[in-house]
């Protein structure tokens, strides 16, 4: 079945065509919400490829955090303003680094992983905190950058294009990562999840798939963290690459489920959405319903957001909105 | 005397003060059916994981095909021609009979950037398929690894160790956790399916009707040492492997041999 | 040198403080392989406990030196009290399920925590300077220092020797030991794993509050009173290893003694060379340094 006959995909481009004509005609603190929850739902369609694999990093604000502050550091220091090129070096800096990182971490499983990928990360963070060239502990602000040229006056009309290329970008993304697991290399994830020794004794490094694994991880974290440092504004160690930014990640992760890339964006949009709400009329108890949630997930829905939308898809539409069979196999 | 296929030369294996193998000196040629068996802890399992790079022997060669691979990975060894199934079955209990295979295959046919192509792909399947057919395993296509049966998982187990087209077959107690009735139709269809590809096979096995009906030769192992290396007609009646191995009670069938 | 003293004596003292919150945090990671997130939530828990009944304590009349007493009671108050809500609230239906789930169940556990801190005890930050102001200050090495840090070194000490002693002499510290070495094993033999569980976790609880609560009268204890010393005693366990005592000895002192040094010597280095300690015992020595061997199995 070719790519473009996948279901997950056709839905995938329906979804992009209705949220470009949706983008241009919300108001404009819906398209802040989106962008943040997009930009933070590229990152989590990374790690979702790890937690297919039950492997869950602690630590991936290091890419996320390397994105963005590769885009500050650019438009301040480079006195480069473009969109593109901006995005482009925050994905390609955290790819490399996580191509280098990632010999390391391949060799590890379960909580070693994850405490490897925290130490690393707060690594970062102790280097930032502390350097004042990298701004420190306040951060850098960003000014709104132009796209091929063209600059936007008007600062909610700069904003609508960085989400159409968000959602352009986000497209391909999903399409990718959907295309990846459809591939042998990508149905290796599931399998070296179940038994690795099988995988080595079939023929296959498991080793190597999981380094793959991770530098794709890697390289959407960063792109996300251009992004959000795009749609923010502003960067700061705190927000983005503390081992609490890192557990936002992981949150966002659980609360999406790993049932489709599709997933990333709904738990995204809705974990930014909550946060907003939250914040307006309980600013006291958002971590209490951020730990609550996640309790309850693991608890009662392993499977995430994504499981309870598919249940309610096949109730309505009576077909498996899911991407498989054997899609919904982590969370044990 | 065309040369063995698999030469196993003064091998020894310690775990710190214990010897899990010792001076095993044994040579296999192609197309031999082996049966090993032996008491547990005896070394058996130590003997197939040397010989599949699971575990590194502390002295001694293994050569396959005149070739050194000795301490060599087990993915390495599976890609030249030895392959193993595992006592206790090891699939992927998340995916599908169908995926199972076809993962197996498409490792096994398309290494390299071959692995970032589709895995549903129609020549794939038609390969997977033909396998579950000579298996018996075709009713559970779409079945989720872990809702088959014991035998159906050890079928499995065995069909995806096939798939690499190996020239040496280790089977791990093929038949152990299952009922005394099917273990004899379960071996069938495998030694049928295998009979088709000229392997040389080696199992392992704790059933001495199994090993009589099936193999042209007995290894018997005892504390880490092979106390007798015969057909099994001879081997059965060996009084070591009487004391040792099976308990001075089993009764070998007149005229049992290779069925 | 005035400069080498300080270092030491801010090393030890800091070393301290750390290890007497990463004990529990070991101990239940030993026993029950848990990396309990939570283990902050108790930190943070006993800290406002502690201040806001030493508060109660002055404003009630009751002497100064009333406030040592109600630091260790505030730990055993939270400990208990915590403790017993997380592991039977929680964590008995999570034993058979992957261990990094659990570490993210703790990790919501302790977000909860955080908040209902806030609604218990509100957002304004607490003073309970009572006991410290008590010892004064000290002499040494020309330098005043105060006398309250230099106790925490004589409590870790006191807890460092308690422990081991506990472990090796004690029929329920065998019992612990036996656990860490070999959870299988231990159940095989009739050992009532379920209990030995409970009051581990209780016990490690415990002594996360006696952190919180012994540090509480030198710091402002505000909101996000938790959030560092999590990862920091993360790193200090995993240097040690993972279910060692004297690993978490070792590790404390060696996270201790070198952030003193960056401190003084080379703080743009400060936080991230305690990190950059944990990711290379991490790569080389993954068990830490001293864990507990593991019996091999074929």
């Amino acid at each position: 079945m070719s790519l473009a006959r996948d279901r997950t995909v056709q839905g995938l481009t329906l979804a992009l065509g209705v949220m470009l004509i949706v983008a241009a005609l919300v108001p404009s603190w819906i398209v802040n919400q989106l962008l943040f929850g997009f930009s933070r739902a590229i990152a989590v369609l990374g790690l979702m490829v790890l937690w297919r694999t039950r492997l869950v990093s602690f630590g991936h604000a290091l890419y996320f955090g390397l994105g963005a502050y590769t885009v500050a550091l650019i438009e301040r220091y480079a006195q480069v303003s473009d969109a593109f090129v901006l995005l482009a070096a925050a994905a390609l800096l955290s790819t490399v680094v996580g191509f280098l990182i990632g010999f390391i971490v391949r060799r590890y499983r379960d909580i070693f992983f994850a405490m490897l990928n925290l130490a690393f990360s707060m690594i970062l963070y102790g280097i930032l905190v502390k350097t004042e060239a990298l701004g420190s502990t306040d951060g850098f602000t960003i000014e709104a950058p132009t796209y091929a040229g063209i600059a936007f006056e008007d600062a909610s009309q700069g904003k609508l294009a960085l989400l159409c290329l968000l959602l352009v970008v986000g497209w391909a993304c999903a399409v990718g990562v959907q295309a990846y697991l459809r591939s042998t290399l990508g149905r290796l994830t599931t399998a070296i999840g179940d038994n690795e020794i099988r995988v080595e004794y079939l023929g296959y490094s498991a080793e190597k798939a999981i380094h793959i694994k991770y530098v794709l991880s890697t390289f959407l974290a960063g792109l996300g963290g251009g992004f959000m440092a795009l749609a923010l504004g502003q960067v700061d160690p705190d927000s983005m690459v503390n081992w609490t930014a890192s557990g936002e990640l992981v949150f966002v992760t659980i609360l999406s489920g790993p049932g489709s890339v599709a997933a990333p964006f709904i738990g995204s949009f809705v974990f930014e959405i909550l946060r907003t709400y939250a914040f307006e009329w309980m600013p006291h108890a958002w971590q209490m319903i951020v730990g609550g949630t996640l309790l309850v997930i693991i608890f009662f829905v392993p499977g995430g957001l994504w499981a309870l939308v598919a249940r309610v898809a096949e109730r309505l539409f009576g077909a498996r909105a899911g991407a498989g069979p054997a899609a919904a196999g982590t969370g044990r | 005397m065309p040369p063995p296929i698999l030469d196993v030369r003064n091998l020894h294996k310690n775990f710190g003060a214990v010897t899990a193998a010792s001076n095993i000196n044994v040579s296999f040629a192609p197309g031999e059916t082996v049966g090993i068996i032996g008491a547990n802890g005896a070394g058996k399992t130590t003997f197939v994981n040397m010989i599949t790079g699971y575990l590194k022997p502390t002295r001694g060669a293994i050569l396959y095909r005149s070739r050194e691979i000795t301490g060599m990975p087990p993915r390495a060894i599976a890609r030249l021609g030895i392959c193993r199934s595992f006592q206790v079955s090891q699939v992927f209990v998340s995916l599908s009979v169908l995926e199972n295979l076809l993962t197996a295959v498409a490792i096994a046919e398309s290494p390299g950037l071959g692995m970032l192509r589709p895995l549903r792909r129609p020549e794939l399947i038609a390969r997977a398929e033909g396998i579950m057919e000579r298996y018996r395993i075709a009713a559970y296509r779409d079945h989720l690894a872990s809702d088959l049966s014991q035998g159906a998982r050890k079928l499995l187990d065995i069909a995806m160790a096939v798939v690499g087209k190996p020239r040496i077959l280790l089977l791990d107690e093929p038949t152990s956790g299952i009922s005394t009735e099917e273990k004899q139709p379960l071996m069938d269809v495998v030694m049928d399916a295998l009979r088709q590809d000229e392997l040389t096979v080696l199992f392992i096995e704790h059933d001495m009707e199994i090993v009589e009906r099936y193999v042209d030769r007995v290894l018997a192992f005892y504390q880490g040492e092979i106390i007798c290396d015969a057909p099994p007609a001879e081997a059965l009646r060996d009084p070591k492997v009487l004391e040792f191995v099976i308990g001075a009670e089993y009764q070998p069938e007149p005229g049992a041999g290779h069925a | 040198m005035e400069t080498a003293l300080t270092i030491l004596l801010d090393g030890l003292v800091f070393s301290s403080y750390l290890f007497i919150v990463s004990l529990g945090l070991t101990i239940i990671f030993g026993v029950m392989k848990i990396l309990n997130v939570t283990h902050g939530s108790f930190y943070a828990w006993g800290a406002y406990t502690a201040a806001f009944l030493i508060g109660l304590a002055a404003n009630a009349g009751w002497p100064d030196w009333a406030g040592f007493g109600i630091i260790f009671v505030a730990a055993i108050l939270v400990g208990l009290v915590l403790g017993l809500l997380l592991e039977r609230g929680i964590l008995q239906f999570m034993y058979q399920r992957d261990e990094v789930l659990i570490v993210l169940a703790t990790f919501g556990s302790f977000l909860v925590l955080e908040d209902v801190i806030l609604l218990v005890f509100g957002v304004n930050p607490y003073f309970a300077f009572q006991p410290m102001q008590l010892l004064g200050a000290v002499e040494l090495g020309g330098i005043a220092r105060d006398t309250y840090g230099l106790t925490l070194i004589g409590l870790a000490v006191v807890l460092a020797a308690g422990s081991w002693l506990a472990l090796k002499r004690t029929h329920w510290g065998k019992l612990l030991s036996a656990v860490i070495f070999d959870r299988e094993l231990s159940m095989a033999m009739g050992l009532n794993v379920s209990r030995v569980y409970i009051v581990t976790f209780v016990l490690g609880a415990i002594l996360g509050a006696l952190g919180g609560a012994y540090i509480a009268p030198t710091v402002s204890v505000a909101p996000g009173f938790g959030v560092d010393v999590i990862v920091l005693s993360f790193a200090v366990v995993v240097i040690g290893g993972m279910g060692s005592v004297p690993g978490a000895m070792i590790g404390a002192l060696a996270v201790g003694i070198v952030r003193a040094l960056a401190v003084h010597k080379f703080p743009q280095f400060e936080l991230f060379v305690i990190y950059a300690v944990m990711a290379v015992v991490l790569v080389f020595r993954p068990e830490g340094l001293f864990a507990p061997v593991k019996a091999r199995k074929i």
